[in-house]
């Protein structure tokens, strides 16, 4: 087996205090940070020795167990759900496990990227297995010293027992166990085995959280760092003509100040010194390239929505014939604007870089891919970048993009100096990495009140939908089907967002769905189930991208929970269902009218992802994804003039706050299958569930996001 | 620059800082408490949430000169051995999520506790309404709440 290579300054991560009652603590001395904050009360003494067995598990010889989680933490929670599965197949208690953030390091993980909804999907069977190996080479261990045979012995909590009565911790057995061949398909589990997956587990940094020890990038200390803000360019398109430095000099603490690029770094003692430093810079910017407005944004994206492209993403039959042949066709335009992601932690990155290399730690969701960036901008070999992982105040697509952290390297390697680099609420909310405004079309032809022709054209900047999602349902429920993306260039830099695309189209096709069966004088959610029968028993075209029973068992659990009415009117009730990230829901959303406003009381949420690992943080994230979904679709607008974003913060940009919440009921599917995602799935849903229950306390359709644009002549 | 003298979760500490810098920079930066986070600047997303003479305030927008001769409380200071009742019923519910905004979240809460123990979900709502959270973990916020005050 490998040797953890892990080097002993990180394993100085963990630092052992005497607690006041004369316990063993695990104080938080944190890759320089100067704080002593209990972080986990230890169940067992520290250990002496550690033994490392991978690059996930160590052993101490106490019994205490380290597992390594291995990907970014965004708020996603996997920094404890990954290191469960792992403890689950390695047959340890929870209690007995300290769990720590492990550095980038791609000879020993793969895929270490927060993205997708796909760290625990990609992570299940290999997490497992590691988990399983290190087990069954404790086993062996203990059963070659007592010359028995591994089968008579089992495993409890650490504590391994022969069927005579004879037992051995972990702890004993750790070095002697670590020198064997490690098995390469150990025996996992059957999942009416386990003991901690299933069973919900506390945040394993919740401690931290609960005291402010420091476990943020921007909490990063490191002796003798500076503090950096960099002027950017205020409306895209711009470029840096000239500035003058003259009064940023002048601010007590401000030590320097670079030109970088376009951009202007101020270079401080502290951050509000280098904050300012920036707002005393006087600069010069030219408009280069076109400076775009959102009324030139709508009509590009409206004019697109009636071209087809050259090359359809899906054809089924002929929608046109179709068209000519229908007795009617309805056709609906959804339009919604660019996004900022509102990190609640603004951008920022620590880096040091020297002639030996670069030191780079901070929140990234993908440290590989920056590493690389990194050591291209640098023109340096990518083995002399390192990228270690603070917790991520929340990440949403945003940090996926490395910028910030670029930038941090590009100004400490000009100023020579380890610097912080903090964007201000206004740097992260102007120079941010949007959701692209984006357009949809659906216009369906209806014979003998039946839909024989679906045709959705989308119209976005710089992107179109991609993997399988052009055969999404209802895809394969319908004769003859189309698909035409068109992306449209910006100078306004876009990127993923929480649940890329889905986070608007799935409102768009299912408010539409729910005007589409209003026509045919059809329950909206039988009209969805009469689809998924078609699908199932004639499935048109070569491929469709779900499993109908895991969609319609969503949709039935749905209903049933929230009291649907197949033949009543269901009043103030809209209903919604969506697949995205290999996750299934559906959802119900009741809606009351308020002070003559619509207020959404209640959601009904059913969840289909397989086995749910940590079920209450299983429902913070279908909760959070909901509420998330709610508000961007109801409140948040985002206005370009003249290339600049018309808000920069959050007195002029709405998030959905306390009072605008709803009681949210969640219902999982029972599933023995692998795990799927919940970071994003739930949130696309949202808001066609509040659409089409705003149509029923209203009478009004929503076809442009955010709704309340559309309801403030009701208020 | 100018010196101040002022009083932090009990202890008195001596600071040497430009009188018109935020305390929310003054804790982070000179004493590094770092637990009261930096959200927007201008008093919008209460991240910055500390208590002034047992008031709630917005560190990031009072400079360190208006707050000199006052007592603060920030969230490693809230209870000795985090034990606050909020503190133990965030732990009950597993409230965070980023985790990020909620040091200011509890410190919300703690002033509305203290002021009426027993709120309704529309004081609970009226409280709290100044404070953001992204990942929208407010159903657990406010049920911490709840059981906090009952508890």
């Amino acid at each position: 087996m490998k040797n953890n290579k892990i080097n002993k300054d990180r394993r100085s991560f963990l630092k052992v205090t005497t607690a006041v009652g004369g316990g063993m603590l695990i104080g938080f001395n944190w890759m320089g940070c100067k704080s002593d904050a209990v972080v986990k009360e230890l169940s067992l003494p520290y250990p002496k020795e550690w033994v490392d067995f991978d690059a996930f598990i160590k052993i101490g010889d106490t019994g205490l167990v380290t597992i390594m989680s291995p990907n970014p933490e965004i708020g996603q929670n996997i920094k404890t759900s990954m290191p469960m599965i792992i403890a689950e197949e390695l047959d340890v208690a929870w209690k007995d496990v300290v769990v720590e953030q492990a550095p980038l390091n791609t000879e020993w993980y793969t895929r270490q990227v927060a993205g997708g909804s796909q760290s625990i999907r990609h992570g299940w069977e290999a997490l497992r297995k590691t988990g399983a190996a290190v087990k069954q080479m404790l086993v062996e261990t203990a059963a070659e010293k007592w010359e028995a045979e591994p089968s008579d012995c089992s495993v409890e909590n650490g504590m391994i027992t022969h069927v005579d009565g004879r037992s051995i911790g972990y702890g004993e057995l750790a070095t002697e166990a670590s020198k064997r061949e490690v098995p390469e398909e150990p025996k996992l589990k059957d999942p009416s085995e386990f003991k901690i997956i299933g069973q919900s587990k506390r945040n394993v940094d919740m401690e931290g959280i609960l005291t402010g020890a420091p476990l943020f990038g921007t909490d990063f200390k490191r002796d003798g760092m500076s503090y950096a803000t960099a002027l950017r360019p205020p409306a895209f398109g711009q470029e840096l003509k000239s500035f003058d430095d003259t009064e940023t000099r002048k601010v007590k603490g401000v030590q320097d100040v670079i030109r970088f690029g376009n951009k202007v770094a101020v270079i401080a003692d502290n951050t509000w010194a280098a904050m300012k430093g920036k707002k005393a810079l006087v600069a010069e910017w030219e408009q280069k390239q076109k400076a775009e407005n959102s009324e030139y944004h709508s009509k590009t994206l409206l004019d697109y929505l009636e071209k087809k492209s050259d090359e359809p993403r899906r054809v089924d039959g002929d929608v046109d014939k179709a068209f000519a042949e229908s007795d009617e066709v309805l056709e609906r335009t959804y339009e919604a604007p660019f996004l900022p992601h509102s990190c609640m932690e603004p951008m920022n990155f620590f880096a040091h870089v020297t002639e030996e290399g670069a030191e780079l730690i901070g929140p990234i969701q993908t440290p590989q891919w920056t590493q690389q960036r990194v050591a291209d901008l640098l023109k340096i070999d990518k083995e002399k970048v390192s990228i270690d992982m603070t917790r991520m105040g929340g990440g949403f697509g945003r940090r996926l993009y490395g910028d910030f952290a670029l930038e941090a390297a590009e100004v400490s390697s000009l100023s020579k100096k380890p610097i912080q680099m903090i964007f201000s609420r206004e740097d992260d909310m102007m120079a941010g990495t949007y959701r692209p405004a984006s357009a949809y079309k659906f216009k369906v032809g209806i014979k003998d009140n039946e839909v024989i022709a679906y045709h959705l054209t989308e119209a976005c900047f710089n992107g179109q939908m991609f993997g399988t999602m052009p055969n999404n349902f209802p895809c394969g429920a319908i004769e003859n089907y189309r698909v035409d993306c068109h992306t449209i260039e910006s100078n306004i830099t876009t990127g993923a967002w929480r649940a890329p695309y889905a986070n608007f189209l799935a409102f768009a096709e299912q408010a539409f769905l729910d005007e589409l069966a209003e026509k045919l004088e059809k329950d909206p959610v039988q009209f969805r189930l009469d689809l998924f029968a078609k699908a199932k028993e004639k499935p048109v075209g070569e491929e469709h991208n779900y499993e109908v029973d895991k969609f319609v068992g969503v949709i039935k659990l749905a209903a049933e929970k929230a009291g649907w009415k197949s033949d009543g009117d269901n009043s103030n009730l809209g209903f919604c269902a969506y697949y995205s990230h290999n996750t299934y829901v559906a959802e119900v959303a009741e809606v009351e009218m308020e002070d003559g406003l619509p207020k959404v009381k209640n959601i009904h949420c059913a969840v289909d992802c397989g086995i749910v690992i940590n079920p209450n943080a299983a429902i913070n994230q279908i909760e959070g994804g909901i509420i998330d979904g709610i508000g961007h679709a109801m409140y948040s607008d985002f206005v370009f003039k003249d290339g600049q974003s018309q808000s920069n913060n959050y007195h002029q940009y709405r998030l959905i706050r306390m009072p605008e919440i709803p009681t949210i009921d969640v219902h999982f599917v029972k599933s023995n299958n692998d795990p799927t995602g919940l970071g994003e799935p739930t949130l696309p849903p949202a808001g066609g569930a509040v659409a089409n229950a705003i149509y029923k306390a209203t009478g009004l359709r929503m076809y442009t996001q955010p709704f309340i644009k559309n309801l403030e002549n009701l208020g | 620059m100018a010196k101040y003298t002022i009083t932090i979760n009990g202890q008195s500490k001596d600071v040497d800082v430009d009188p018109d810098t935020p305390i929310l920079w003054v804790l982070r930066d000179e004493l590094n408490l770092v637990g009261t986070k930096y959200g927007c600047g201008i008093a919008q997303c209460g991240a910055c949430t500390i208590h002034i003479d047992g008031n709630p305030a917005r560190s990031c927008s009072l400079p360190v000169s208006r707050v000199a001769d006052k007592k603060i409380t920030t969230i490693e200071g809230l209870s000795a051995e985090a034990n606050h009742p909020l503190q133990e019923a965030w732990r009950k519910h597993d409230v965070p999520q980023c985790g990020y905004c909620q040091a200011g979240q509890i410190m919300s809460a703690a002033a509305l506790l203290k002021e009426n123990k027993n709120p309704s979900d529309a004081d609970i709502d009226d409280a709290m309404r100044g404070n953001l959270c992204r990942c929208a973990s407010y159903t657990k916020i406010k049920a911490a709440i709840k059981s906090a005050a009952n508890s």
